[in-house]
């Protein structure tokens, strides 16, 4: 497909709107800042939402275990243990004073989100009730501690809905089903942001929304994967709109492989399973965790769990020889089960016909999250390049963005964490910048291209089916670019992907119609995320290192002297070898270390 | 297996009336009907239309009549829903195009209700307020629900007057009706209490079996009326 076509100026222009500021994406990150914009600026403030979906439907409600913050409400915690286990846990390529930000301000932003109305689970003594969760660790990593704040195990839908509630009651506008294509930049590449192109879904129209800040939290592109726990519609829409804007994308090679996927469907079953209890057993009935994380056993980090459960299969210890392993989950109990994990025993039982009370459930990793993304500073401003250089009025958080919290690999609950406090001090920021920030301008360039990007795909008669294409990236991504890498798995990968690129050029798009053209829906899509794709393979087949998530079978030791630094991913106008650059990792507290579990 | 499936399409926009279109698919017995859905509309037909997104029942998006019934097509497994299925748009919304139905009533309804927290003080020492597990029990069954507009499409006392709240609406004020923190709770009830609200049920109890989620709606809404009720009295 071609991406930044030279528009005609002829065609009518997008249907205006006016705004102080926009958010893409009503996700928890962008309800957190819209409310926070809302708050800072008062009711006379136009703050706009655009959303692909009906903001319930947002993959933050997806998010199952739980959010971590040192409340110390069932044992003694300290947010600075948080903080060397988030470190920890990305392996060292953590900024650390970012992950400082996140988990000192953790406390009081969830205690923030109680006061909205978020129903957490309670202790006997009525405070927010916390439970283990991998990784998370007394005493900087001396065993596990209860630190994970959860609504039984659907936090992520107590998350958005509260978000959106509070958005309702602050009459926040939405502009549901929008389908954003594109940045306004008048003053070219590099300069200031003034608003988004987005496509009505309702009506086929253009709209140009003009502000003086706009913040992408528009969530992963894990669709990229064939087997993920991402929703269909998690396909790197803002990030991919960054990438072609000239601007860097950071870190694309970690991707998370979260080792509980449900066998074939990859949707998630929550870590808080294991942190519950529940464990893994190889086809011998043996609990293998033991012999690669003698101390947190099965709720070592997500990476160390997945690659354990790769190489039990690999040594013919899956279940039947397959590709596949079981949780077990059967002592858990009634109560446990239907209570505190009633979401993940439906799932076992509607998707496999099993009871997890009687039956061991068939798991394998799957695509899960993507530590890499937008590059932002800790207040959600958008980096030009590894100088740290800022483009003006733009903003990013949540899985989108890329502060660096995670690193090389998230801990379970910081996906959620990162959302709340990264958006909510986004939408802070973006208050701050408006009062100096020009007034926007239309960028005529960019509306002149999203017409005719979307004229010449609604109808396009290529011979090319979306789907078609998108499955091979899929599997080209999730054998290529998975749990293990190598230089000859990965340039394999990066030869698919080019080629699916060319492919692309002659889609067909057989709903000629206006009104919720999904058929051209899904060739935008697929646009997004075979930029995404190009940048990850590209950016890991440069790291030869093992680092977290990526994990290198000709490079497998972690490589401290050559790589603690930041990828910097830029596209290369002319379709080539994207160039890449490097950061060095913010290290002020937590002197790297071999991680053991 | 062969599974035969008939979807009630229909695109106004394009004068195209409803009418029942048929395709015969193999299928897994554990697949999905909305992997169904997806196999016309990636491989054989574009045109169709719906929405989904997570595609493992907590979205709310793929709410549809499958087989007479309302299910999400995420949830609804080929083995359990048979070799012949039948995929209809949820009643009682205007259809837009094919299984897309416009739900923009739906949201006003649920917005009417003032679903969300109304705050009393916060503690002075900046930490949680304190809830019991009981209280917080009080309303766990209707804080599950995500939207999905199963129930209230169901609703024969909808069908027949589009302007009743519905379900939906009420299993979403009797979260916060309910909620130990709340201070809007008289204010909340006023609105339950109107003409349109919680007497325009006839308990048929459609909606119950309509959830996906499970949740005990009719029971619900009786709360809620015995609530108004114990306010009038008192």
């Amino acid at each position: 497909m071609s991406l930044v076509p030279q528009g005609d100026r002829s065609r009518p222009r997008p249907r205006p709107h006016d705004l102080d500021a926009v958010v893409v994406g009503a996700g928890g990150a962008g309800l957190y800042a819209a409310l926070e914009l809302r708050n800072a600026l008062g009711p006379e403030a136009r703050i706009g939402v655009i959303s692909k979906l009906y903001p319930s439907r947002s993959h933050t409600g997806a998010a199952q275990g739980g959010v971590c913050a040192a409340l110390g409400n069932t044992e003694p915690d300290n947010w600075e243990w948080h903080w060397f286990d988030t470190v920890k846990g990305g392996d060292y390529l953590v900024d650390q004073d970012a992950a400082e930000v996140m988990c000192r301000d953790a406390v009081e932003t969830i205690i923030n989100l109680e006061h909205l109305g978020l129903p957490f689970d309670r202790t006997p003594e009525g405070l927010i009730d916390q439970r283990r969760f991998g990784g998370h660790t007394r005493n900087f990593g001396e065993g596990p501690v209860r630190r994970s704040c959860f609504a039984a195990d659907r936090t992520g839908h107590a998350i958005l809905q509260t978000l959106y509630q509070q958005c309702i009651a602050r009459e926040v506008l939405f502009y549901d089903e929008y389908q954003v294509l594109d940045l306004q930049m008048p003053d070219g590449p590099g300069g200031r942001v003034s608003g988004v192109i987005a496509l009505q879904l309702a009506t086929g129209e253009l709209h140009a929304f003009g502000a003086r800040a706009v913040l992408f939290a528009t969530g992963g592109f894990g669709k990229m994967f064939k087997v993920t726990s991402n929703a269909h519609t998690l396909t790197g829409d803002g990030v991919a709109i960054t990438w072609r804007r000239g601007l860097p994308l950071e870190d694309m090679e970690f991707f998370q492989f979260h080792p509980t996927g449900m066998y074939k469907l990859g949707f998630l079953l929550s870590e808080a399973m294991r942190g519950e209890g529940g464990f893994l057993v190889n086809g011998e009935g043996e609990r293998f965790m033991e012999h690669y994380a003698p101390t947190m056993k099965d709720l070592a980090s997500r990476d160390v769990v997945s690659r354990a459960i790769y190489q039990e299969i690999a040594a013919g210890r899956g279940i039947g020889g397959q590709d596949f392993v079981h949780l077990d989950v059967r002592h858990l109990g009634a109560e446990v089960l239907n209570q505190k994990l009633p979401d993940m025993s439906g799932f076992i039982r509607t998707y496999f016909g099993l009871e997890p009370l009687t039956d061991l459930v068939p798991i394998q990793p799957t695509a899960h999250y993507a530590m890499g993304g937008i590059p932002t500073d800790i207040d959600g401003r958008v980096l030009a390049d590894e100088a740290g250089r800022l483009v003006p009025g733009f903003f990013a958080a949540g899985e989108c963005a890329c502060v660096s919290v995670h690193g090389a690999n998230r801990l379970g609950t910081n996906s959620l964490l990162d959302i709340l406090v990264f958006g909510r001090r986004a939408g802070r920021a973006m208050a701050a910048h408006l009062p100096d920030a020009p007034a926007p301008t239309p960028d005529r360039d960019a509306e002149a291209a999203a017409a005719a990007t979307v004229a010449g795909l609604r109808g396009s008669s290529g011979g090319e089916r979306p789907a078609v294409i998108r499955a091979e990236l899929q599997e080209a991504m999730f054998t290529g670019c998975g749990v293990y890498r190598s230089a000859a798995l990965l340039e394999g990968c990066l030869r698919s992907v080019r080629e699916l690129r060319d492919r692309a050029k002659q889609l067909a798009v057989e709903d000629h119609g206006l009104r919720y053209n999904t058929d051209l829906v899904d060739a935008l899509e697929l646009g997004f995320l075979l930029d995404c794709a190009e940048a990850t393979v590209e950016s890991a087949l440069a790291r030869t290192e093992s680092r977290g998530a990526h994990a290198r079978e000709d490079y497998p030791e972690r490589d401290d002297v050559h790589w603690l630094r930041h990828t910097f991913a830029y596209r290369d106008p002319d379709g080539g070898t994207p160039r890449l650059t490097y950061k060095p990792v913010s290290v002020t507290r937590f002197e790297p270390k071999p991680r053991v579990y | 297996m062969e599974v035969l499936l008939r979807i009630r399409r229909a695109n106004p926009e394009q004068g195209i009336e409803p009418h029942w279109a048929e395709y015969r698919l193999s299928a897994e017995p554990s697949d999905r009907v909305l992997d169904l859905l997806h196999a016309v509309k990636w491989h054989l037909d574009g045109t169709l239309t719906f929405r989904r997104s997570c595609a493992h029942g907590v979205c709310g998006s793929d709410a549809m009549l499958i087989n007479g019934r309302n299910r999400l097509a995420c949830e609804a497994l080929v083995k359990d829903a048979g070799p012949e299925i039948s995929v209809e748009p949820l009643r009682g919304q205007r259809v837009i195009k094919d299984l897309l139905v416009d739900t923009e009533p739906f949201w006003d309804s649920y917005r009417s209700v003032m679903p969300y927290l109304v705050a009393g003080e916060v503690p002075a020492d900046g930490r949680e307020r304190r809830q019991s597990p009981e209280e917080r029990a009080r309303f766990d069954d209707t804080s599950k629900c995500i939207l999905c507009g199963a129930c209230t499409t169901a609703c024969p006392s909808f069908w027949s007057n589009p302007d009743y709240v519905g379900p939906a609406a009420i299993v979403n004020a009797h979260r916060f009706i309910f909620d130990s923190r709340d201070t809007a709770h008289e204010e909340r009830l006023q609105i339950m209490a109107e003409a349109d609200g919680v007497w325009r049920c006839r308990t048929v109890m459609n909606c119950v079996e309509a959830c996906p989620r499970g949740i005990q709606i009719t029971r619900a809404i009786m709360e809620v009326t015995a609530e108004i009720a114990a306010a009038d009295r008192g």
